[in-house]
């Protein structure tokens, strides 16, 4: 057996003790491959893996693993997001299966936001089971080769296991409890929410560490640059579980007309920075929605490039 | 109780238009206690749909009668000589009475006059809210005494989801966040390392998943 769980490139760069860099990408609305293709342009090379989201907001998309398969084919890695809101136990595990038949190597399992917030708030949600359980599943049937009901896998998936972790929802003082029960349940890599508030995140950092949660994991800090101080506001208000300071908010208008995206992205690579240097920070998530042409230079300047070719 | 609100007058009208002799049918059970299916609101509905009628011009025939229970055989068998003289029946008992009706009088055009929301209680003056959701296998002992089943929008058994803020659910500010109460309540009682355990995925047998339910209890059966 290899010395790797999946031999994904990402797990190949953090097992290397790379400070990894990962993207991310949302899927078009619609059959456009060449949205897709473009925002891929972008990000090769750029990025060690790239988050392909699953129907993100509760908004219709082409399907994550279809999109996934199109990464593969223009020669990036994706990280394939599962949610638990769309998909049943049995529709998850086909899924699963496909998804590695073509190549998909990283799997990242969340619980996914409510229909509520979508363009198909009337229909029905599944939550057969939910993240904790998606990741218990994917391991089992990639160390034990068995079924959620303990049949047999003929060839079973091998994923490298990515879960999420908002340190900013409440309650605080549980968040990095159900960290260690993510890892615990089979998670090799987290990505974060957005980061804002580093104090905050600091804090949260010192008690994964303190626990001993970043020697069994690789935890990736998220990081998404404001464009405006109008998304700062959005995601200050209106998203549950974000953090954004009023200082970030206040940085931004101060840095005038015209230069507020510049002001954002220089916070971000601020950002990446500290997180370089953090204890238990094994590399950075970067999410530039609908930004991806803006990656390059984001990865440039923040020292990322070149990429490491394991 | 089961819990129920009434439907808007504009569409029982709407359902009985075609009809003359309506019989408003209560019950004394559920709908009683969260006020909406009683004697007092039969009376105030069947009042209604004679104001309609007369705004209408239509020459309505409107009875009243509540029975006992609507989910009980014995007391839906005092409609018999009752259901032959109307032409529809609005029934304003929780979803099972109108298929208790429908069921002992083939005949018989029977109307849901409400709602039939949730199980649940009042949390205070004119307030329901959802407690069970009928799950067929009682967990709510792991989480504190709270169902994360019934009342996480996500159904979670293993924590709170990111969306979590100041004690709200994500999807909307007047909706609690059960699994904040939870953490609070298990902390509070020196027991947070049982919701740190894993909670394996639950078998939706015993739910509605597994097809429509039924159960018998052979002692009792004659
Ligand atoms: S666990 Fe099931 S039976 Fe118990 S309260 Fe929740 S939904 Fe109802
Ligand atoms: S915010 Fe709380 S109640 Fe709402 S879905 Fe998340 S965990 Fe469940």
């Amino acid at each position: 057996m290899s010395e790797f769980k999946s031999g994904s490139n990402l797990e190949k760069v953090l097992k290397a003790g790379h400070f990894a860099f990962t993207g991310e990408c949302g899927p078009p609305q619609g059959a456009n491959l060449e949205v897709l293709k473009e925002k891929a342009r972008h990000l090769k090379g750029c990025v060690d893996a790239v988050n392909v989201t699953d129907n993100q907001t509760a908004v219709v998309r082409m399907s994550s693993w279809a999109a996934s398969l199109v990464l593969i084919q223009e020669g990036l890695e994706p990280n394939y997001q599962m949610v638990c809101r769309d998909r049943n136990r049995l529709a998850m595990q086909s899924d699963i299966l496909g998804a590695y038949a073509h190549g998909i190597r990283n799997m990242l399992c969340l619980s996914g936001d409510h229909q509520k917030f979508g363009n198909h708030p009337e229909s029905k949600n599944v939550f057969d089971i939910d993240s904790m359980q998606l990741i218990h599943m994917v391991k089992e049937m990639r160390d034990q080769g068995v079924f959620l009901n303990g049949q047999e896998i003929d060839e079973a998936p091998r994923m490298f296991i990515g879960a999420a972790s908002n340190p900013f929802a409440d309650p605080f003082e549980f968040r990095v409890h159900r960290l260690a029960k993510k890892v615990a349940a089979g998670a090799d890599f987290i990505q974060t929410q957005c980061i804002y508030n580093m104090p905050k995140f600091k804090e949260f950092m010192k008690q994964a560490v303190d626990m001993g949660l970043t020697e069994k994991c690789y935890l990736l800090a998220g990081v998404t640059p404001m464009k405006s101080v109008g998304m700062a506001r959005y995601m200050a208000t209106q998203v549950p579980g974000m953090d954004v300071p009023d200082e970030l908010i206040k940085r931004l208008k101060g840095a005038g007309k015209g230069k507020v995206a510049e002001e954002g992205i220089k916070f971000a690579l601020e950002q990446i920075e500290e997180f370089r240097e953090m204890e238990g920070v094994a590399g950075v998530h970067l999410m530039a929605i609908e930004w991806e042409h803006r990656v390059p230079e984001i990865a440039e300047r923040a020292g990322m490039l070149p990429r490491p070719q394991i | 109780m089961i819990v129920a609100e009434q439907k808007p007058i504009r569409e029982l009208v709407e359902m009985v238009k075609d009809f003359q002799k309506i019989l408003v049918l209560g019950c004394k059970g559920c709908v009683t206690v969260c006020n909406v299916g009683g004697a007092k609101e039969v009376g105030v509905l069947a009042s209604a749909l004679r104001i309609w009628g007369r705004k209408t011009g239509r020459d309505l025939q409107v009875g009243e009668h509540t029975l006992e229970r609507q989910c009980d055989p014995e007391y839906i068998e005092e409609l018999r000589g009752i259901v032959g003289e109307y032409d529809a029946v609005i029934s304003i008992a929780c979803g099972v009475g109108p298929q208790f009706v429908s069921e002992r009088y083939p005949t018989a055009r029977v109307f849901p006059g409400v709602n039939t929301k949730f199980m649940g209680g009042a949390v205070a003056h004119g307030i329901w809210s959802e407690r069970c959701a009928g799950c067929g296998q009682c967990v709510v002992h792991y989480f504190g005494g709270l169902c994360p089943i019934a009342r996480c929008s996500k159904s979670l058994m293993n924590g709170p989801c990111g969306g979590s803020a100041d004690g709200r659910c994500e999807i909307h500010k007047e909706v609690e966040c059960i699994w904040d109460t939870i953490v609070r309540k298990m902390t509070e009682q020196g027991r947070l390392n049982e919701l740190i355990e894993f909670k394996p995925p639950k078998s939706w047998t015993t739910a509605r998943d597994g097809g429509p339910r039924s159960m018998i209890r052979e002692e009792l059966v004659k």
